[in-house]
């Protein structure tokens, strides 16, 4: 082995057993050794806050999460009582539920179906492909802010310019953001112009797609959509799947443009109370400290279920190129 | 396992053009105003609301054009006032949050990064697979027992709850980027260091930290905008309007304001947007390879 050039992935393996370099054999268990304390000193501020502000405290989470605690008095077990109240007892809580998943089911794949879109329409050598991709990506940026949120709630307040622009066609807008029956979908809207930075990832993705595939289709005669549905597409489902995963997890956490439109209540009529927002009321606004840990588990697990399901239907439908899987 | 899901994509075939079809003249014609229309209904909402914040308030619900008829600061001048300190207070509040965040991130996440991407130790692959587990955790699985911890420690109503985390290197996304980043470095220069005997803390300093910097410079853009805008956990733990942030300025403003201030409103939104919008001016091509390379959120 010590003949061969080392690459990279030789030279990880050997150096696992502290022998990286021929000249180091003799030494080479002093300094793995080194290396090992060397790199338990860079990781110590990492596992000083994995320990105490992410894995304590979400045992500490799980515990409350079995307990009544208002932060005053000691936590009071209660079993399995808040998980029982949450499915049974609290209709806000099954809003909350059926609030957040209509907004991560209505904007998510909205959100992608643009950005893969305008993705195709920017892939092409155009003059200011840079230009376009920026102000097309500016409002993910700048899009979760307070700010923002305050301007979506005009635009599309009673006299808010969606409503000047159709007036401008006839029409008479009821106000969307006081109106129960739209207030939501003013958010999904709000979700669905950010689609800029899934776009970019996709702009990134189609240009790894080997020309020579779509040269070969030509030859064959291929169309259009045929050459999308059987050369892009498949070959960009690691990137839509990437995307998919990120994408509902960002939306199951949004928080700021409910609170901010709802001015933190959730409403009209509990409208716009996302998970998190009623997890905030409760937590925070009441002090069930035990009631929102509960809340938090039951997201998480959420979470994790879409996320496991994802990975499991990956297998039919993500297509990876190095022959593998 | 999120490891495997992360696409392979290079900085060069971001920048690289790869020609698919050459389109016709008329065809690229159709295909500009295509996009331009698109990118002004994109940012149309902004722009006017830019221009409202300079228009008398009477105007900005009945003049929908960009181009304000009648120009004035009237609105920033007394929404620069209008909750209770000046403006400028809560702007020098964000300001020190975001820069202690930027500065801990840079600082922990790459001495964490250098040790994954380079160095040897045990449980290498435990911790690894820890790390990146972190980063998909919603935060509100921790925020509780966070939150009673810094209760305990009498730091509700300070900024430790919002800085400490980042010099604990709890943004592990960042983590993740400065590792893929490093890893692309040629070991041969480690390791001709190291012949020369330099141990690992010297090679992280006087090798790989600064070839590492376009990387640090997205990192360090990234913290600052998203500190900047974080809202979340600056309304759990800031009580005191002296305090408060820019968002939770903002926040205030819409509470005590009437539908008359729109117009003030608007304007400290817009100043609220400046520094992300100059950072995405000067940085844009930072920020956008940062995306494509990484897969960052936003």
């Amino acid at each position: 082995m010590s003949q061969r050039i080392a690459t990279a992935s030789d030279s990880e393996r050997v150096a696992r057993f502290g022998q990286r370099e021929r000249v180091n054999v003799k030494h080479g268990n002093s300094r793995a050794r080194a290396e090992n304390r060397a790199a338990y000193l860079l990781l110590l501020p990492w596992l000083v806050g994995f320990f105490c502000l992410t894995l304590g405290p979400m045992l500490a989470s799980l515990y409350l999460s079995f307990t009544k605690y208002d932060l005053l008095t000691p936590p009071r077990w209660t079993g399995l009582l808040n998980y029982r109240t949450l499915f049974t007892n609290d209709p806000r809580y099954l809003t909350s539920l059926r609030i957040t998943f209509t907004y991560v089911l209505l904007s998510v794949p909205l959100k992608l179906m643009f950005a893969l879109a305008v993705a195709m329409l920017l892939n092409r050598k155009i003059r200011g492909l840079g230009a376009y991709r920026a102000v097309y990506y500016l409002p993910s940026l700048l899009g979760g802010s307070v700010a923002i949120a305050i301007l979506w709630r005009q635009v599309f307040g009673e006299q808010g310019l969606v409503n000047r622009l159709l007036a401008l066609f006839g029409f008479h807008g009821p106000s969307w953001i006081s109106n129960p029956r739209y207030t939501l979908y003013t958010l999904v809207v709000l979700a669905v112009w950010q689609f800029g930075s899934p776009m970019v990832i996709f702009l990134a993705g189609l240009k790894q797609i080997p020309q020579e595939l779509y040269d070969a289709a030509d030859v064959d005669g291929a169309s259009r959509t045929g050459k999308f549905f059987r050369i892009t597409l498949p070959m960009l489902t690691p990137i839509i799947f990437f995307n998919l995963i990120l994408q509902i997890i960002g939306a199951f956490k949004a928080f700021t443009p409910a609170f901010i439109i709802s001015g933190g209540t959730g409403g009209p009529v509990d409208s716009t109370l996302f998970y998190t927002l009623y997890l905030y009321q409760q937590g925070f606004g009441r002090l069930r400290m035990g009631y929102a840990s509960a809340m938090a588990w039951v997201l998480l697990a959420i979470i994790a279920a879409f996320t496991a399901i994802n990975f499991l239907g990956a297998r039919r439908w993500v297509y990876y190129d190095d022959g593998g899987r | 396992m999120a490891s495997d899901a992360i696409p392979r994509v290079t900085v060069a075939a971001v920048t690289g053009t790869t020609e698919h079809v050459r389109p016709t003249w008329w065809r690229r014609g159709v295909l500009h105003a295509l996009m331009i229309a698109g990118a002004l209904a994109m940012i149309y909402p902004l722009l006017w609301m830019i221009s409202s914040s300079i228009k008398p308030s009477q105007l900005i619900f009945t003049d929908l054009s960009l181009w304000p008829k009648q120009v004035t600061w009237a609105n920033y001048r007394t929404g620069w006032h209008g909750v209770q300190y000046v403006f400028g207070h809560y702007v020098l509040n964000s300001l020190f949050v975001s820069t202690c965040a930027v500065v801990g991130n840079l600082v922990a996440c790459s001495m964490v990064a250098y040790a994954f991407a380079r160095l040897q130790f045990r449980f290498k692959k435990m911790w690894f697979a820890l790390m990146l587990g972190t980063i998909m955790l919603p935060q509100h699985v921790t925020i509780v027992p966070q939150y009673v911890l810094f209760h305990k420690l009498h730091w509700i109503n300070t900024y430790f709850p919002l800085i400490l985390p980042h010099f604990l290197a709890v943004d592990a996304f960042f983590i993740f980027l400065l590792v893929q980043f490093m890893r692309g470095i040629p070991r041969e220069l480690d390791d001709a260091a190291s012949l020369d005997g330099a141990g690992p803390i010297r090679i992280f300093f006087s090798i790989i930290l600064p070839l590492t910097r376009p990387a640090l410079v997205t990192a360090a853009i990234f913290t600052f905008i998203w500190t900047w805008d974080e809202f979340f956990s600056s309304l759990i733990y800031l009580n005191d309007v002296d305090k408060f942030t820019v968002p939770l300025a903002l926040r205030l403003f819409i509470d005590g304001a009437g539908e008359s201030s729109w117009g003030q409103l608007f304007a400290m939104s817009t100043l609220a947007l400046l520094p992300v919008l100059l950072l995405f001016m000067v940085f844009q091509r930072f920020i956008v390879e940062g995306i494509s390379t990484t897969g960052l959120k936003g």
